[in-house]
């Protein structure tokens, strides 16, 4: 018997739970401090909005959210790794990524308001919006990312699924095309131990999910999600290989879903508390803070300063969003089409009739 | 000007497309070298490369998500799904992106794709590939459903499904893919959306059908005509938004009306224009509308897949009685 193939999977962390600097190379990024003050501001801030979503939902100022909470880290990287140009498939709770690109707080307190004008949002333009049917934005980056590979662009597609998107077929179908086609593209596994109440270790028995890329020939590697530096580093590199026209990366981050699933699960029916707990000393934020501090570069007075305008931040963002008021009846017909069926035309306007003449709505279609 | 057939005459819109759009590509499985399993793309790999007519993996889900993603970014992919019976993994990106991004991101990103298929039975093919399953997709808001019956439509129907803004699916009835040829002539004219077109005049019956039942309908069309009955015949050509003013002008005419459809009866797009008769209508009706459709049953494999669909004596059968109501 011959060997023809074999793999490994390599597992890359810098930061430690405890802001410690590991590894025998340290990357430019571990050492700008600046830049990871501001990354830093983002995880808080990121967090701060996390905490008064789910607090909007719970008293009933905001329908059914999804937290990030915990994942801050993998989500900023993904963002700061990126460049505009860059387009960006995410599935449904990768605010930080979003925040960083630009995208406005209360454009996603709008999504999650029952606002279609939420998704009409900030930031680069070419942006995909909020993917609810699980790893389906797998494919679309996929696509992006031949449109741009057929026009020569330097550009890339990242696609974000969960460890339970990486079982569906839309994930394994692009990665496959992403080989066929030697594609610009990261996908990305946002590995949360969790989806809804299924653990991670039955969605699969492999030893990763990363190697799911290798099957389809791709470069796969696992890194710590809770490590800011771990994952810049990592999508950096990829990013880099996709412009050069080398094809896609599959990344692997490992985190932890501190969170409910929504804001419509209860994970205490199905997880135990003590893991939450245990998760908690790996999360990302604390381990930050910890290697700024080890480094000089941060204290106690900057952090209550950061919580301080974070809060003003969020706040604002809060009163735009409680303000946007409802798209309007119109509004259900006007974007269906470019030219508007006149069948539908016909139905805009039996619904506006019905909505009088005085409507509230109307006013701010 | 050329005589083509009404598979050429799809080649023909997409060679032109090609030709004076640079945002146009073909994607799907074997459209390249091998022209598709029709020859719809035959000859289009060869002129244009194999960036815009794109030979891709055996993955239906992949090759209609890649098209959302591609048409999301400024192309307008055409995408094949070799018959009907496959398109059912496209369904969710079909149903659950195309048909609503444009809605979702209030105009932010648009889907400008066509999902193209060969569909209908009668070609004596294997299990899955005789469907007509057109009213899966007329339900579905957002979606044009677009289905040729003759060379001509079907160069200027799929010439205005590709510049659209917004997605079409695109179903090609396989089994007239060779029954006629017409002489069309290759000035990239289109044929609107959205409206029915009447495409023989008459006084006394309104014949309403779409794609390969034209065939059929035609034949009846003549036979009445031996009897000294004038039929109207209207090809809907959109199935989806529904042209009901062209049909229910021609009703007024006629005051009678025979709808024909090869696919299954229940929520159909005939059962659409049958409603829509009966509210915008009525009062023009001389006889019931009648239905002659496919059975409520699985296709039958190709042994018995005449007995299920419909003929020209059950049209005429249909249109006796009709005709009988005084």
């Amino acid at each position: 018997m011959t060997t023809v193939a074999s793999f490994n999977i390599d597992y890359l962390q810098y930061l430690t739970p405890n802001g410690e600097l590991v590894g025998d190379k340290k990357p430019p990024i571990a050492g700008d401090f600046d830049k990871l003050k501001s990354i830093y501001e983002l995880m808080v801030l990121t967090r701060t909005f996390d905490t008064k979503a789910v607090a909007l939902q719970r008293t009933g100022k905001l329908g059914t959210y999804a937290s990030c909470l915990g994942h801050e880290a993998v989500h900023i990287g993904i963002g700061a790794a990126m460049s505009e140009k860059d387009v960006f498939a995410p599935m449904y709770r990768e605010y930080g990524t979003q925040f960083y690109r630009g995208v406005k707080m209360s454009e996603v307190l709008n999504y999650w308001g029952g606002d279609e004008r939420g998704s009409n949002f900030s930031g680069p333009q070419h942006d995909f919006p909020w993917c609810v049917p699980i790893a389906t934005q797998c494919t679309h980056a996929a696509g992006a990312a031949m449109a741009m590979k057929l026009r020569g662009a330097k550009r890339a597609a990242v696609s974000v699924v969960g460890d339970g998107g990486s079982s569906k077929g839309d994930f394994l179908e692009a990665i496959n095309a992403a080989s066929a086609f030697t594609l610009p593209m990261v996908l990305m596994i946002v590995n949360n131990q969790w989806a809804i109440s299924v653990p991670r270790k039955k969605q699969s028995s492999g030893r990763t999910l990363a190697q799911k890329g290798v099957a389809g020939g791709l470069p796969s590697i696992q890194v710590d999600g809770n490590d800011y530096i771990a994952v810049y580093t990592a999508v950096r590199a990829a990013l880099k290989r996709a412009y050069e026209g080398k094809g896609a990366t599959v990344i692997e981050a490992i985190t932890y879903r501190l969170s409910d699933h929504t804001t419509a699960d209860d994970a205490s029916r199905y997880r135990p508390d003590d893991e939450v707990e245990n998760a908690r000393q790996f999360e990302p934020i604390k381990r930050m803070r910890k290697y700024l501090m080890n480094n000089k570069q941060w204290n106690e007075q900057l952090e209550n300063q950061l919580i301080e305008t974070c809060k003003k931040e969020v706040n604002e963002a809060v009163d735009e969003y409680l303000s946007a008021g409802n798209p309007g009846v119109a509004s259900m017909f006007d974007y269906m089409f470019e030219d508007m069926p006149h069948t539908l035309e016909a139905q805009k306007q039996y619904a506006l009739a019905l909505e009088g003449s005085d409507s509230e709505e109307k006013s701010n279609g | 000007m050329a005589k083509v057939t009404l598979v050429e005459a799809v080649t023909m819109a997409m060679d032109h497309e090609l030709g004076h759009d640079k945002d146009v590509v073909i994607m799907g499985e074997d459209v390249g070298i091998n022209g598709g399993v029709f020859r719809a793309t035959k000859g289009l790999a060869q002129k244009y490369g194999d960036d815009r007519v794109i030979d891709t993996p055996l993955a239906e889900a992949m090759i209609a998500g890649m098209a959302v993603g591609m048409s999301t970014q400024g192309l307008k992919p055409i995408a094949e799904a070799q018959f009907m019976g496959f398109i059912y993994p496209m369904v969710e990106h079909i149903v659950c992106h195309a048909a609503r991004m444009r809605n979702r991101t209030r105009g932010r990103l648009t889907c400008p794709l066509v999902i193209r298929a060969p569909y209908g039975g009668g070609i004596h093919a294997p299990e899955h590939h005789s469907e007509s399953t057109e009213a899966l997709f007329a339900h579905i808001p957002g979606l044009r459903v677009v289905i040729p019956s003759s060379p001509t439509r079907a160069y200027g129907l799929l010439l205005a499904a590709i510049r659209s803004p917004d997605p079409v699916i695109f179903l090609e009835p396989k089994r007239i893919y060779h029954w006629s040829k017409e002489e069309v002539d290759d000035d990239g004219e289109e044929y609107p959306l959205d409206m029915c077109y009447v495409i023989r005049e008459g006084e006394d019956v309104t014949l309403v059908t779409w794609g390969a039942m034209m065939k059929e309908t035609l034949e009846a069309a003549d036979k009445l005509a031996e009897q000294g009955v004038s039929a109207e015949v209207i090809d809907v050509a959109t199935v989806s938004p529904l042209d009901m003013d062209t049909i229910a002008e021609s009703v007024a005419k006629t005051g009678r009306c025979v709808i024909v459809q090869e696919a299954a009866r229940h929520c159909s797009v005939s059962s659409e224009i049958a409603a829509n008769l009966a509210d915008q209508g009525l009062y023009d009706l001389n006889a019931p509308v009648k239905r002659v459709t496919g059975y409520d049953v699985i296709m039958p494999l190709f042994k018995m897949e005449k007995k299920y669909m419909p003929t020209t004596d059950r049209i005429l059968k249909a249109v006796n009685q009709v005709l009988e109501v005084s």
